[in-house]
């Protein structure tokens, strides 16, 4: 564990109950949404708070999943393996105060904390596809902002080749890390090339459906690469270091055959116990006709030029 | 040593709507639409954890009898009945709503995927002993014959507990727990029974 401790939130800082049951009321009568009023918000402290976002041309125009379905579906080890934990127990964390602390090789080492990417940035509603390495996948109005503008003010050092993130480790308020045996080695970590980093697709989200990120998906702020694999696009983050060496990752530590550092989705590159060629789309119900899954999650023509010249079956 | 008659009073056919509760909620979870976001993998997934539960129901039998001195043999053969109905819905599921009849697929996975190829071997295996789960096959075969064809129930429950540990991702503390539970039901059974003191009753 890092010795950075976590300051206590004043109690003026937290939101009053009765404003956030008036606030979700209010919301719940804006969007029509009658009914999310007497269905219990999964994560109590969720505050439901709207964001101020413009659209943007990286959008899909599918369909995106509900509010509940992004809610209630999680893959969120540090909550729990079952995919309802998160949304049972990811209440528990406190998300405010939040900072990033940025280092390694850059000329500007320091800090982001959450409220100034909430404020300083013009924040982008990014309709993307997700397609976990489980075989589903799920289309997420993530609102957030594009990492290449975040890395730009730290000034990064020329040698500088890789981006490396950590997940926050606080066991008292992450049941998942308290386990006797632990489920993966923590903190999460998870590693991006620079240029992937850099691309106009990558974005830290700190926010979904128009509204402050749920901390089930990774509050308050996450990283999201929508071509590679969901485990590649990190939660609750807490550092970010510029490196020279490729960052290790969890996954690939945990099983360095079925994980790669790069994790693109690749249809013609089957886990080793599972097939990649199809995938299940959330939300359709039992009888959902599965779909191919897309090269690069259908990103290809942004992002194929990444990996011109290198055998993807081998860097997987 | 009697034991006490409630522990049969039971009648045999009962085991058959009890054990399938959890599969009738299940089914109905599915048509009622409750099952969640991926109702689909809650469905497969039930199903298939509700088979290895009651194979391990039917491995307890003998121990129990054994170590415990309650003997439920009575309602073996209906345990065992009611395991190979799950698997035969849990496979359903598989065949027709995850890989939606999708032929060239299922087969590929049969072949390519160890944790489907050892499942489908666990139910090649249970046809034969579901099949001669009746007084006439036993007469039929003799009993010798009859009961080392259905020591394959070891293999089957080895083979569940397997397949769950190859088909998730990491070391969750579930399918190592199932799988533990499994060996110590075989393993007791070679423990060499104790010549029982006679208690008074
Ligand atoms: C004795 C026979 C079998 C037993 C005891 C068994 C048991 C299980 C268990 C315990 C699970 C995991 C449940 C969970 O995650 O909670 C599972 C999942 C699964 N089983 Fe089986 N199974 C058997 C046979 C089969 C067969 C014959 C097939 C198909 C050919 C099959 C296909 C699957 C699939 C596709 C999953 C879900 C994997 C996923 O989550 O993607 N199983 N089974």
């Amino acid at each position: 564990m890092s010795g950075y401790k976590y300051p206590i939130p004043r109690s003026s800082e937290i939101t009053p109950r009765a404003a956030i049951l008036d606030r979700r009321r209010f919301i719940a009568g804006m969007s029509g949404l009658a009914l999310a009023a007497a269905v219990p918000t999964p994560g109590k402290s969720a505050t439901r708070e709207k964001l101020d976002a413009i659209a943007s041309p990286l959008s899909t125009d599918e369909e995106p999943n509900s509010y509940d379905d992004v809610t209630s579906y999680n893959n969120y080890y540090e909550f729990g393996t079952g995919k309802s934990d998160p949304a049972k127990h990811a209440h528990e964390l406190t998300t405010r105060p939040w900072a990033i602390k940025v280092g390694g090789l850059v000329n500007n080492p320091g800090e982001i904390g959450i409220e100034d990417l909430l404020s300083a940035y013009t924040l982008e509603d990014r309709i993307y596809r997700l397609r976990c390495v489980e075989a589903w996948s799920m289309v997420i109005p993530w609102v957030g902002i594009p990492l290449a503008d975040i890395i730009d003010k730290f000034d990064v050092q020329g040698s500088a080749k890789y981006l490396a993130f950590e997940t926050l480790v606080r066991p008292e308020e992450m049941r998942g890390q308290r386990s006797t045996f632990p489920i993966l080695p923590w903190p999460y970590a998870e590693g991006l090339r620079l240029d992937e980093a850099r691309h106009p697709l990558s974005i830290l989200a700190v926010g979904l459906h128009g509204e402050v990120m749920p901390n089930q998906n990774g509050a308050p702020v996450r990283l999201v690469v929508p071509w590679k694999y969901g485990f590649k696009s990190i939660k609750s983050i807490v550092s970010m270091r510029f490196t020279e060496e490729e960052p290790t990752s969890t996954w690939n530590v945990q099983n360095p055959r079925e994980y790669g550092f790069y994790s693109n989705v690749n249809p013609n590159v089957d886990h080793p116990r599972w097939s990649q060629a199809t995938e299940r789309r959330i939300g359709g119900g039992l009888f959902a006709k599965r779909i191919e899954t897309q090269m690069f999650n259908g990103y290809g023509e942004q992002v194929a030029s990444l990996y011109d010249g290198m055998d993807l079956t081998k860097f997987y | 040593m009697a034991q006490s008659r409630y522990w049969t009073l039971m009648p045999e056919w009962l085991v058959y709507p009890i054990a399938l509760l959890p599969a009738a909620h299940l089914l109905w979870g599915a048509v009622s639409n409750t099952l969640g976001p991926d109702p689909l993998k809650v469905l497969e997934n039930g199903l298939g954890e509700w088979a290895l539960r009651v194979l391990i129901a039917g491995l307890a039998i003998t121990p129990i009898m054994r170590f415990l001195r309650i003997n439920l043999i009575k309602y073996r053969r209906a345990i065992g009945l009611v395991a190979f109905i799950y698997v035969i819905l849990h496979l359903s599921v598989y065949l027709v709503l995850d890989k939606q009849l999708d032929w060239a697929a299922i087969g590929a996975d049969i072949v390519k995927r160890p944790y489907i190829t050892i499942g489908m071997a666990a139910f090649v295996m249970l046809v034969p002993l579901a099949a001669t789960s009746n007084k006439w096959s036993v007469r039929k075969l003799g009993s010798a014959a009859w009961r080392r064809l259905h020591r394959l129930v070891y293999v089957i429950a080895v083979f569940g507990a397997i397949h769950y540990l190859l088909l998730v991702k990491a070391w969750p503390p579930e399918p190592i727990i199932y799988l533990l539970i499994i060996v110590a039901l075989l393993a007791v059974r070679l423990v060499r029974p104790q010549r029982r003191l006679r208690t008074a009753s």
